[in-house]
């Protein structure tokens, strides 16, 4: 029953309005939640341009989500993922301990001045 | 007559290195754009160990992110005049 790290990063079609593309988001969060995942953090990019098209179009919404989970529930997002017309693309990559470790500093935006001082002082 | 040959000025070599080694990278983010960007080529393609020095562990790691990069559209799979 060990819950696995997992990051996804979907792309919401740009045709959507704001309020349409935060409940196609909001879905998804329930989807995790009723799938006794654990959401440890959530980032919302906005509308960014793509460096391709994709589905003919040449920006998209992106949102990240970091959360834990059991590995049998990642399929069911990824089939979720899949129907859902209104995502253009999905990753969900599953993350090592360096990874954690990377996105919590991530969160912080990377302390390392702090480090600096630190080895100043000693 | 000295039959001693001329030393031959040498540029000097320097030995490439891992900057992952170096410094201490242990996680390549796919979400860091212009981080990658060292990585590839103006066309888009991933450019070689022998010409960034990355370690074998690392090009790997290197390749994933560029590779998932493109998957999601922060990177383009074809390029023309990306730098």
């Amino acid at each position: 029953m060990a819950l696995n790290n997992y990051e996804t990063v979907f792309i919401v079609t740009p045709v959507l309005s704001e309020a349409q593309m935060k409940d196609t988001v909001q879905k998804f969060k329930e989807l995790m939640q009723n799938n006794k995942a654990e959401i440890v953090h959530e980032e919302n990019w906005g509308l960014k341009s793509l460096a391709y098209e994709i589905k003919g179009k040449s920006t998209g919404f992106y949102t990240l989500v970091e959360f834990k989970s059991e590995p049998t529930f990642i399929a069911t997002l990824e089939t979720e993922f899949k129907r859902d017309e209104r995502i253009m693309r999905f990753l969900t990559v599953s993350l090592d301990k360096h990874a954690v470790a990377y996105n919590e500093r991530r969160r912080k935006g990377f302390p390392k001045i702090e480090k600096t001082k630190k080895a100043v002082a000693a | 007559m000295t039959l001693v040959n001329e030393s031959v000025q040498k540029t000097e070599i320097r030995k490439k290195y891992c900057r992952f080694k170096k410094s201490g990278i242990k996680y390549i983010d796919y979400k860091d754009p212009n981080f990658l960007l060292k990585f590839i080529n103006e066309q888009g393609k991933i450019l070689p160990r022998r010409l960034t020095g990355t370690s074998q562990k690392y090009q790997r790691k290197v390749a994933q992110a560029v590779k998932r990069a493109r998957h999601i559209g922060i990177l383009p799979y074809v390029a023309d005049g990306l730098k």
